[in-house]
């Protein structure tokens, strides 16, 4: 897994509440067999026109000023329904390392520590206050540090974030949950045997 | 982010109260318990895991690059649900790609020991369906598939919740997983259900209390009497969609009625009353604390459709489509506009004034035994509208079976109905199964999401016996005032 210590990037906005991973990767595209790829097809149908080639240029994320955008800015509930892992590797193949929301759905956040994107809830006083500012921005920029979870403008906004310890630990150094876990192997052996 | 994050983990292996009382999930988790550190996740034993074609390939390929096998591969079931064709199950898959993902399970079964219910199985069908038929999940158990819905299976007493295909990876290579140990939350369902109002009613209601993100953090326990007079079939349409509200999974605790529908299944216990004497001790104990509780009557509830583009916008038949201007929280206002301009709807439109094109009545939801006897009830002596194309999938091939064996299907196409082969069909629309652009379709699935039964198609969520009666006249009816021949 790649690792992540302390990102900036350009800000794309996406002021929408309940997102489902139904709309950050539509069906049609989960019957590859491949992890890789799957940024062409981010938002699909919100993001190209009938034809499926032409950008939407009402489509937030195709405003030039959020062109190689990495962190994405939206609101409540992000990335509710389908367990679609799809959904954070098109986000990630697209060039997002950080999502920031007031409140994710719980296997889409899970999903995204398994890949290495950042999910950041804050509140939604926050949330709003970073998309105010972002809509002057042109282009709004966010440094996002890991290590010391503090969010920063470099303009007046900072906040500290939270995020589990070990969570935190594995993002830092890339680590593989799998290698992880079986360093107890010989627990969850016992724990066989124990059950006969 | 106090409350706000998704996890809001307790105490890996803490029992929610210090007197001893434990709930349902206190004794499974504690049962499963291989490692609980001081802080971060536990490693939580998985005692069955179901696969299927889309969510599985790249967690075989991820063993195959770190030269992992399958631990335990008699723990571990396949079967391909979502990206089979519905139709001529002889004739070769058209689309090269969905060939190829299904070719590929079939291959990575082979290679790692996996059993696999291939397509010409009858005991293939949506993972959801063939896990209880067949007897693999049981109460007490821990099940994970890589497959939201998976909350089906907590119908029996189990902790049962969909994960991403990392963590099937993380199964398949160590039989456990990383888990936060979830809240508990309590919605108990007082007296009973009036007549025609059904279990997709009553989560329906639920989730619409609740909203979709209600249940984030939490595992949903079903308590009540409402919720104990339901049918095994009836508790699964329950806990399926507990994912719609944002619960990790959903429970109900095993009772008669649940020891009852798994005698004689094929994979039950061998020696099965003392199985059941074990799963007797799994209820909640008395005076057992959950995080939260809410509390409805059954009495209260409704046939519900929705109207909008996710499960929580729904409301009753009989009344009409509200208006962004009834709530007073912006954000809501938002989506319920969006939500109409989507659906295509006018705020105030009775609810049995909106006209269908399309229904389907299926999914890991609803396309059991019991809900295509629910439709077939309503079909006998109609004939579906002739402006309507409705297709009924059964949930696997014993349950095709079955109805066939009932006369169901008979009942189906003589009214006009597609009957079809097993699978996930238009529930997701992976497979040729689908809505063109502007079409409206009664949907006896768990999503209305944009663009879900297939792009610019508009989906309202209902009970099988709703979706039927749609069928017939062309636009929701209440299904309480049903002329029943």
């Amino acid at each position: 897994m790649q690792n992540f210590t302390v990102h900036q990037g350009v800000v794309a906005t996406l002021d929408r509440a309940n997102v489902d991973t139904d709309q950050i990767i539509p069906k049609q595209f989960l019957k590859r067999i491949e992890r890789t790829g799957f940024g062409q097809f981010l938002f699909f149908d919100w993001r190209f026109l009938e034809d499926g080639e032409t950008e939407n240029p009402e489509f937030e994320l195709n405003r030039i000023n959020v062109k190689g955008a990495s962190i994405l800015l939206t609101r409540q509930n992000f990335g509710s329904g389908s367990s679609r892992e799809h959904a954070v590797w098109a986000l990630d193949d697209y060039g997002f390392r950080a999502v920031i929301a007031p409140s994710f759905a719980d296997i889409f956040f899970n999903n995204c520590f398994k890949n290495g994107v950042l999910p950041i809830a804050l509140s939604e006083e926050d949330v709003e206050e970073l998309f105010q500012r972002a809509e002057k921005g042109n282009p709004y920029q966010l440094t996002v540090d890991l290590e010391n979870q503090v969010i920063t403008d470099g303009q007046g906004f900072e906040r500290s974030f939270e995020v589990d310890e070990s969570r935190r630990h594995n993002m830092l150094h890339g680590l593989d949950d799998i290698a992880q876990t079986l360093l107890h192997e010989e627990k969850i052996t016992a724990f066989e045997e124990a059950r006969g | 982010m106090s409350d706000a994050s998704s996890t809001a983990p307790s105490q890996a292996g803490a029992t929610s109260q210090s007197t001893g009382s434990r709930t349902l999930l206190d004794k499974i988790w504690d049962q499963h318990l291989v490692h609980a550190p001081e802080s971060g996740p536990a490693i939580i034993y998985i005692d069955l895991h179901l696969v299927h074609e889309v969510t599985s390939p790249q967690a075989f390929e991820g063993l195959r690059i770190n030269n992992r096998p399958v631990r335990r591969p008699e723990r571990t079931i396949a079967t391909p649900d979502h990206n089979v064709p519905t139709s001529d199950r002889s004739l070769p898959i058209a689309d090269p790609i969905s060939r190829k993902q299904i070719e590929t399970l079939r291959e990575n079964c082979k290679e790692f020991g996996v059993q696999l219910f291939d397509i010409d199985d009858v005991r293939q069908g949506i993972v959801h369906v063939i896990g209880p038929e067949n007897g693999y999940t049981q109460p007490g158990m821990t099940i994970v598939c890589g497959d939201s819905h998976t909350a089906t299976h907590g119908a029996f007493g189990s902790l049962a919740f969909g994960i991403g295909t990392s963590e099937v990876e993380h199964v398949l290579a160590t039989q456990t997983l990383l888990q936060f140990k979830p809240k508990t939350f309590e919605l108990r369902v007082d007296g009973e259900l009036a007549r025609g109002v059904t279990a997709k009613d009553m989560i329906l209601y639920l989730i619409g209390q609740i909203g979709t993100a209600g249940g984030t953090g939490y595992v949903l326990e079903f308590t009540g009497d409402a919720v104990r007079n339901l049918t095994m079939e009836e508790r699964m349409t329950v806990c399926n969609m507990s994912i719609e509200a944002g619960a990790r999974a959903g429970m109900i605790a095993p009772d008669q009625t649940t020891f009852d529908y798994l005698r004689g299944r094929p994979e039950c216990p061998a020696d099965f009353d003392a199985a059941v004497e074990a799963w007797k001790k799994l209820p909640s104990d008395p005076g057992a604390a959950y995080d939260r509780s809410n509390v409805y009557k059954g009495s209260d509830i409704r046939p519900q459709v929705t109207w909008g583009t996710n499960p929580g916008q729904v409301c009753s038949v009989d009344s009409v489509v509200p208006s962004p201007g009834d709530s007073t929280d912006v954000n809501v206002q938002k989506s319920t506009a969006s939500a109409l301009q989507y659906m295509d709807l006018k705020a105030g439109t009775p609810i049995t004034e909106i006209e269908i094109n399309r229904v389907f009545i299926g999914s890991c939801t609803n396309a059991r035994i019991e809900d295509l006897r629910a439709a077939a009830a309503v079909i006998k002596g109609h004939h579906c509208s002739e402006k309507v194309n409705a297709m009924i999938v059964p949930g696997s091939g014993r349950v095709k079976l079955q109805a066939e064996e009932e006369g169901l299907h008979k009942i189906f196409t003589d009214a006009g109905f597609d009957w079809r082969e097993a699978g996930c069909s238009m529930c997701l629309a992976m497979n040729p199964d689908k809505l063109a652009p502007g079409e409206r379709c009664a949907s006896t699935s768990n999503r209305n999401f944009e663009g879900r039964q297939g792009k610019g198609g508009r989906t309202h969520l209902v009970s099988p016996a709703m979706a039927a009666a749609a069928a017939i006249n062309g636009h929701f009816v209440d299904i309480r005032d049903w002329d029943y021949r």
